[in-house]
């Protein structure tokens, strides 16, 4: 009886979760191959004919292939805001890290509000107007590196605090001046947080919505996020494109998850506690 | 004679301390990454504070002093948005920290496909959440969905989740959990495996059963996370934009727009101070909603 009971409940818990998390991952995979009339039904089921080819390239030639500029643009902005990222917030979490002195308190205090505070739009569009940023890529990785600063800040500071000073000082006394120490002796021990970093933060610009769209509206500029925002009011009537496109970017994520799912959940969570 | 010379010594080596910290960890480090976030994230978050008191558009801003506030507790679309934010915000932070728990404590005892349950349950995380909006919108759809297609096949007579004015935030709300609840488990299941071992071991030989073992070592245990997972779902529920705007577009009518449409709205509608306004309340809600949560749960955790 307490057999049935204890392997039932979490056979149960287990089958539950299998649906609510996987069938609709399937039901994109499935939606995505359909034909038109059979994806209009909108129904959970196995496509009657395969269509993974000719939905691909329909997908890719929509409106002067767009989703190709949106790809290299995404992966543009991407790759750059990241790496400034790293290289930054590395140095912000080194210096908070081994000095402190009475701004101490005061950086905190601004990190712990770029975590929670939600930006100020319509002012930020003047001022990236004034400054002949706005609607351009180099302001969205302006954008991009200042809202995800503090995230990489605290996973650098935590980390650099595992690190003995000791270290230092032997740099020190060695002759080293402060970018030779940080470059050839701190940086190089960083590298899983730096990985954890990379893999987080790639994953969170490549998905983001909300800066694009303010930040750089128009066509020439859009990025992957907002190329299926603006499907969906085309495709209304073609919904085996819609999931293609979807799915076409939906890979790129699981393809990052399935080599770094240990330092992703590590990063995610390690910094969240400490934070 | 040894005490005296420590003492003499003490003090400048102290200051001199101080100037090799100020020579080898120098401040000019910060700078490159202190303007890019000054500029363009506190410099803006400042001005906002006088943008929102001004009727400003297109073309002009004029001073008006606090009307822009007046309206958002005035006008009942905008006055919903506000009381729709925090009740998101509630249900999303209260379903992942008890979903979550439940998450974590199945997926830290033995199972089969262990590790690949944590996967499934985390992917939803990182999947984008444009793509999650669009699908749920067609699987919530209220006659062809595949959810309600599955309720009418058990004759369950299914709602209509999106398109329902008393139900459309609820529905909004349960995709997000759905989202983020895996965010919650990892953090969960990390505080989990760091309780030693041996409480369990010891309290089994104590006889205790698997409940009393959840209630009285897990969950005291397991509180730091749990904090954690509060703080980030909550704040994460107030500043929610892109879900509710691939999903409802606040619609329909008003009964589903939060905060953070309204500002978006506004500001496509050409109302910036209006919208700016609409920000600074966001601002005043975290501050007197997070900002106190935050403090009072780490104050737990330091006096425990």
């Amino acid at each position: 009886m307490s057999w049935v009971k204890k392997y039932g409940l979490s056979a149960a818990a287990i089958a539950i979760s299998l649906v609510v998390f996987v069938v609709p991952f399937i039901f994109i995979i499935f939606m995505a191959v359909k034909d038109q009339q059979q994806s209009a039904q909108m129904d959970f089921s196995w496509p009657t004919s395969f269509h993974v080819v000719e939905n691909f390239v329909q997908v890719i030639q929509a409106r002067d292939f767009m989703l190709i500029t949106a790809y290299i643009n995404s992966t543009v902005i991407t790759v750059t805001s990241v790496a400034l990222l790293v290289v930054l917030s590395a140095l912000v979490g080194f210096v908070l890290q081994r000095r402190v002195t009475w701004w101490t308190p005061w950086v905190d205090f601004f990190i712990l509000a770029g975590l929670m505070m939600p930006p100020a739009v319509v002012p930020t569009i003047t001022l990236m107007q004034q400054l002949g940023i706005f609607k351009t890529i180099h302001g969205l990785v302006l954008i991009e590196v200042a809202y995800n600063m503090s995230f990489s800040v605290i996973l650098f500071r935590n980390f650099i605090a595992t690190i003995p000073r000791e270290l230092d000082e032997a740099a020190i006394i060695d002759g080293a001046r402060p970018l030779s120490l940080f470059f050839r002796v701190i940086l190089p021990m960083l590298k899983p947080v730096t990985v954890t970093v990379i893999v987080v933060q790639t994953v969170a610009i490549f998905n983001d919505f909300v800066n694009p769209l303010y930040y750089l509206p128009g066509r020439e500029n859009a990025t992957v996020q907002l190329t299926l925002y603006n499907f969906q009011s085309q495709f209304v009537t073609e919904y085996n494109l819609l999931f293609m496109n979807i799915l076409l970017i939906t890979i790129p994520p699981l393809v990052v998850f399935l080599f770094f799912n240990r330092q992703i959940v590590a990063g995610m969570s390690a910094g969240a506690i400490k934070g | 004679m040894a005490v005296a010379t420590a003492g003499a010594v003490n003090a400048p080596k102290k200051s001199r301390v101080k100037d090799r910290q100020a020579s080898m960890y120098p401040i000019w480090l910060l700078y490159p990454a202190a303007a890019i976030y000054g500029i363009l994230f506190l410099l803006p978050t400042i001005t906002s504070l006088y943008y929102s008191l001004t009727r400003w558009t297109l073309f002009n801003s004029e001073f008006i002093g606090f009307d822009n506030f007046i309206q958002f507790f005035q006008e009942p679309f905008l006055y919903q948005a506000l009381i729709n934010t925090v009740i998101f915000a509630f249900v999303t932070s209260g379903l992942k920290v008890v979903l979550g728990l439940a998450l974590a404590v199945l997926l830290t005892s033995p199972l089969i496909a262990r590790d690949f349950l944590r996967s499934v349950v985390f992917f939803p995380v990182l999947v984008s959440t444009v793509g999650v909006g669009i699908t749920f919108t067609i699987l919530m759809h209220p006659t062809e969905g595949v959810i309600n297609e599955t309720l009418a096949m058990i004759g369950i007579d299914g709602p209509g989740w999106l398109v329902d004015r008393n139900l459309a935030l609820y529905s909004v709300a349960l995709v997000d959990v759905w989202r983020g609840v895996g965010l919650a488990t990892v953090i969960y299941i990390a505080g989990i495996v760091s309780i030693p071992a041996d409480y369990y071991e010891a309290s089994r030989i104590d006889g205790a059963t698997r409940w009393q073992q959840f209630r009285h070592i897990t969950l005291p245990l397991v509180r730091p996370a749990m904090f954690t997972v509060i703080i980030l779902s909550f704040i994460g529920g107030l500043r929610l934009f892109d879900l509710i705007w691939t999903m409802t577009k606040g619609g329909p009518g008003f009964s589903s727009d939060v905060m953070a449409s309204v500002v978006y709205k506004q500001y496509q509608s050409g109302f910036y101070g209006l919208s700016t306004a609409g920000n600074v309340v966001l601002f005043v809600l975290i501050a007197v909603l997070a900002v106190p949560l935050n403090m009072f749960l780490n104050r737990k955790v330091v006096t425990r």
